[in-house]
C-alpha cells in the first residue's frame, strides 16, 4: 500500500526538531517557482498519473516541505512528466522541473 | 631563377601535420560509425548522390550560399576567405605551371611564387599578376570584415562568444596575419623587382622609398610561412576545424546517414561543423528574451569545451527555429535530445499501476492527449465533427487516460516513454481500428516517430479535415472572419505539415499571409522542451509572438496545437482557436442555414 495515500495520514504530527529542509532549499534554488505553491491542489486534480493511482503530486511537495524526504524519488517514478499540472497551475509553477530536480537531487545525495 | 631558402619549413611542418591528423580523424570518425552507417557511406559512392554532395560541398564549404541567403554581408565574408583562398591556391599553382611548363615542381612553389619568380615574364604573367592581386585584396576585405564583425559583436553585448580558447586565438591571430604578411612579402618583391600588379607593385614602390628593404625581406617571408603554419597546426583544435568538417559532414548527409539518440561521431562531425556564424542567434526567440547561454552556437562551443551544460540544455524550447536556419544544416534538435538522453539516464520512471482502458472494436481511433484534456472546446468539437460525417470513433483516452510519452521524451527520457508506448500501443492494435487521429502536434510527433503501429494510418486532426474537405464530406462556407495561422513548431518544422492546415483555414476565412511562418514560425513559448525555463522568459515570447500576430489586426488566430491555444490564450489581445473548432463552427453555420432553408421552402409551399 502506498505510503503517499493523501487520506492516509501516517502521523498526526510534524516533528520539527527533525525538519530536513536541505532538499526543499535545493529544489527551489533549482526552480525557484516552487516557493509560490499554494498547495490548492489544481495539479493533483489533473494529474495523469493520479488518475490512475494515488499518486498525489500536490501530496509530494507539501511532504518535501516537511522535510519527509524519504520514499519520494520512488513516489515520483509514476509522473509522466506529461506537463498538465504545470499547465493548470495557478501559480505557474512548473512541476515538470521541480520532478526531475526532485530526482535528480535525492539520486546525486545517494551516490555521493 | 631559383633561389633555395628555408624559410619554406614552417608551411611545410603545418601543412603535413593538417593533413595528417585530418587523415587519422575522419578514419577514426568512421570507425565509430554503426555498421549499417558504413555499409551505407560505402555504398554512397556508387549512387547519383555523390554529385549532390560535391554540388553541396562547393555551394556550402567555398561559396557559402546558406549563409548568402540569410545574410549578404556574412555570406561575403565568409565566401571571400574560404572561395577567395580556394582560388588563389588553385590559381597559383595555374600560374607556376603555366610559368615552368611543367607539372613537377614542389607544391609550395605556388605559395611563395614571388620570392622564387622574381623576374615572371612569361606569356600571361601580367593577367595571373593581376588576378592574384586581385584575389588577395578580395580576401583582404573578408578579413576585414571579420575583424568589424567581432569588435561590432562585443558592441552587441555578445561576450560569451569572444571567450575563445588558446588555441582558438593563435589560429584566429594567424588567420588574420596570412594575408596581410603575404601581402607584405609580395609587396617587398615587387619593391625589389617589380614582379607584382596593382596593388603589390604599387605598395612596393611606397616600401623602397620608406623602408629599407633589404633589412625585412626574407623576415617578411619568414612571417607569411610562419603564420600559415600556425594557423594549420592549431586549426584542429580551434573552431576552424568547422572547414574541413563540414565537408566531410556533407558528404555523411548525402549518404543518408541519420542521427542517432545516442552521442556519436555523426554527432561529432555535426557540432565540428559549426561555423559560429551566429545564424541561430537571431532565429532564438529566448534571446530576444533575455536568455543567452542556450543558442545552438554557444550551446555546442560548451560541448566542444567539455564545459557544463546541465543548465542549458533543458534550457531551450526545442522549438527548430535554429535548425531551419542554420545554413550547415546541423540536426540541432537531436543533438540535443542525445544529450538530454544521456544527462537523464539516472532518473527512472515507471507505470506499472496504469489501468487498461476499455479496449473497443472500432475503425477510428481519436487520441485526444494531455493537452486537449485541459482544452475541452478542442475535444467537443472532434466529436461535433465525428458526430456531423457519422463516423463511429473510439475515444480512446476519454477515461483512463494515459500520456503519448512526447513529453518525456523531450525530457530524455525514451526508456521511460517506451512503457507508455508499449501500453498504448496494445490498446490501439487490440482496437483493430485502421485510423488513429490526433489533436495533438506533439502525441502526433510522437506516434508517427517513435511508434510502430502496422496498419493503421496516423493523422493529425487537421490532415484528416483536409481530406474531409477535399473529399466533399465538410461542407466549405466562409464564416467572415480574417484570421491567421499560427505554425505550432512539432506540426511544422517538426513534421513538415504545412499546406493541408492552411487549405482548412481557408475553405473557411480570410486567411491572412504572415511574413513568419511555415518553417520560420514562431514558438508560442510554452514547448514542452523547455524544462527549466523560467515562465517569466516563457511568457515574453509568448507576448512577443503575439504582439507578432497583432499586427495584422486579425479576427481570431487558429492554431492547430493545444498547448500553443492554451499559451496564447493568456494573451487576451487576439481570441486564439483551434482548427477544429473553427470547423466545427462552420459546420453549425452550414447546419443553420440549412435548417433555414428548409424552413423558407417549407414557408414558400404553404
Ligand atoms: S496547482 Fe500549483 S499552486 Fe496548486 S498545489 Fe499544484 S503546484 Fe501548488
Ligand atoms: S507531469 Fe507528472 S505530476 Fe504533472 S500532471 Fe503529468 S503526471 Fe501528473
Ligand atoms: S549552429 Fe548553425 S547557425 Fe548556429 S552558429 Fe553554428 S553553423 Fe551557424
Ligand atoms: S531550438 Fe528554439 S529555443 Fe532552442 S536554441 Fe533553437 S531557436 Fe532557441
Amino acid at each position: 500500500m502506498s505510503t503517499f495515500d493523501f487520506l492516509k495520514v501516517r502521523r498526526l504530527y510534524i516533528d520539527y526538531d527533525n525538519l530536513d529542509q536541505e532538499l526543499l532549499n535545493e529544489v527551489i534554488r533549482e526552480e525557484p517557482s516552487f516557493q509560490w505553491c499554494i498547495s490548492c491542489g489544481c495539479c493533483t486534480a489533473t494529474c495523469s498519473a493520479g488518475n490512475h493511482t494515488t499518486f498525489n503530486i500536490r501530496r509530494i511537495s507539501l511532504i518535501l516541505r516537511r522535510g519527509e524526504i524519504e520514499g519520494l524519488e520512488e513516489e515520483l517514478k509514476k509522473c509522466m512528466l506529461c506537463g498538465k499540472c504545470t499547465l493548470v497551475c495557478p501559480r505557474d509553477i512548473q512541476l515538470r522541473n521541480v520532478v526531475m530536480n526532485i530526482k535528480k537531487i535525492v539520486l546525486k545525495k545517494k551516490t555521493a | 631563377m631559383i633561389r633555395e631558402p628555408n624559410f619554406q619549413y614552417p608551411f611545410l611542418i603545418g601543412t603535413i601535420f593538417l593533413f595528417a591528423y585530418l587523415i587519422v580523424r575522419i578514419i577514426l570518425w568512421y570507425i565509430e560509425l554503426s555498421k549499417y552507417d558504413k555499409l551505407r557511406f560505402i555504398h554512397f559512392w556508387k549512387t547519383k548522390s555523390v554529385w549532390a554532395a560535391l554540388k553541396d560541398a562547393i555551394a556550402d564549404g567555398l561559396l557559402h550560399s546558406s549563409i548568402f541567403k540569410k545574410n549578404l554581408l556574412l555570406g561575403y565574408m565568409h565566401m571571400s576567405l574560404a572561395f577567395g583562398w580556394f582560388l588563389l591556391i588553385v590559381i597559383g599553382h595555374l600560374e607556376v605551371m603555366v610559368d615552368r611548363r611543367s607539372l613537377n615542381f614542389p607544391f609550395y612553389y605556388a605559395v611563395f611564387y614571388r620570392y622564387y619568380q622574381p623576374h615572371p615574364d612569361f606569356a600571361g604573367a601580367r593577367v595571373f599578376g593581376a588576378l592574384m592581386d586581385l584575389l588577395l585584396l578580395i580576401i583582404l576585405s573578408g578579413v576585414a570584415l571579420a575583424i568589424l564583425k567581432r569588435i561590432k559583436k562585443q558592441i552587441f553585448g555578445m561576450k560569451r562568444t569572444t571567450k575563445l580558447k588558446p588555441f582558438d586565438k593563435i589560429a584566429l591571430t594567424s588567420l588574420w596575419l596570412i594575408f596581410p604578411l603575404r601581402l607584405l612579402a609580395e609587396s617587398l618583391s615587387a619593391a625589389y623587382y617589380h614582379n607584382g600588379s596593382f596593388m603589390s607593385n604599387t605598395l612596393g614602390a611606397w616600401f623602397i622609398q620608406n623602408v629599407r628593404v633589404s633589412a625585412i625581406y626574407d623576415l617578411s617571408w619568414w612571417l607569411y610561412s610562419c603564420s600559415i603554419g600556425f594557423f594549420f597546426i592549431a586549426l584542429p583544435f580551434s573552431r576552424y576545424m568547422h572547414i574541413p568538417t563540414e565537408i566531410v559532414f556533407i558528404f555523411l548527409r548525402h549518404a543518408g546517414i541519420m542521427p542517432k539518440k545516442y552521442w556519436n561521431s555523426y554527432a561529432q562531425i555535426q557540432m565540428y561543423s559549426c561555423s559560429r556564424c551566429g545564424i541561430c542567434l537571431d532565429a532564438c526567440q529566448l534571446y530576444e528574451a533575455g536568455v543567452s547561454n542556450v543558442q545552438s552556437v554557444y550551446f555546442l562551443q560548451y560541448i566542444r569545451n567539455n564545459e557544463n551544460v546541465d543548465k542549458s540544455l533543458f534550457g531551450c524550447l526545442i522549438c527548430g527555429r535554429c535548425q531551419e536556419a542554420c545554413p550547415v544544416h546541423i540536426n540541432l534538435n537531436d543533438l540535443r535530445t542525445a544529450l538530454r538522453i544521456k544527462a537523464s539516464k539516472p532518473l527512472t520512471f515507471s507505470y506499472g499501476y496504469t489501468q487498461m482502458a476499455l479496449q473497443q472494436k472500432t475503425d477510428i481511433i481519436y487520441f485526444a492527449g494531455c493537452m486537449t484534456h485541459l482544452t475541452p472546446p478542442i475535444k467537443f468539437s472532434m466529436a461535433r465533427i465525428f458526430n456531423f460525417l457519422g463516423e463511429k470513433v473510439w475515444y480512446m483516452d476519454e477515461d483512463k487516460s494515459i500520456c503519448c510519452g512526447g513529453p518525456l521524451m523531450l525530457a530524455g527520457q525514451y526508456d521511460s516513454a517506451s512503457q507508455l508506448i508499449q501500453k498504448n500501443t496494445e490498446l490501439i492494435m487490440a482496437s483493430g481500428a485502421k485510423t488513429l487521429i490526433l489533436s495533438c502536434p506533439i502525441c502526433y510527433k510522437a506516434f508517427r516517430e517513435d511508434y510502430v503501429l502496422p496498419g493503421i494510418s496516423i493523422k493529425f486532426h487537421a490532415v484528416y479535415l483536409n481530406d474531409m474537405i477535399r473529399q466533399g464530406r465538410l461542407p466549405k462556407i466562409n464564416l467572415g472572419f480574417k484570421t491567421i495561422y499560427h505554425d505550432p513548431c512539432a506540426l511544422g518544422r517538426g513534421s513538415k505539415i504545412y499546406d493541408e492546415p492552411r487549405y482548412v483555414i481557408d475553405s473557411y476565412s480570410q486567411r491572412m499571409r504572415l511574413k513568419k511562418e511555415k518553417a520560420e514560425a514562431l514558438c508560442c513559448g510554452a514547448g514542452l522542451g523547455g524544462i527549466n525555463l523560467p515562465i517569466e522568459t516563457k511568457n515574453k515570447v509568448t507576448f512577443e509572438a503575439m504582439t507578432y500576430f497583432a499586427r495584422f489586426k486579425p479576427n481570431v488566430l487558429i492554431t492547430a496545437c493545444p498547448l500553443c491555444k492554451k499559451t496564447f490564450a493568456r494573451d487576451r489581445r487576439i481570441p486564439v482557436i483551434d482548427i477544429a473548432e473553427l470547423t466545427a463552427r462552420a459546420i453549425d453555420e452550414y447546419v443553420n442555414e440549412q435548417k433555414k432553408s428548409v424552413r423558407e421552402a417549407r414557408l414558400i409551399e404553404s
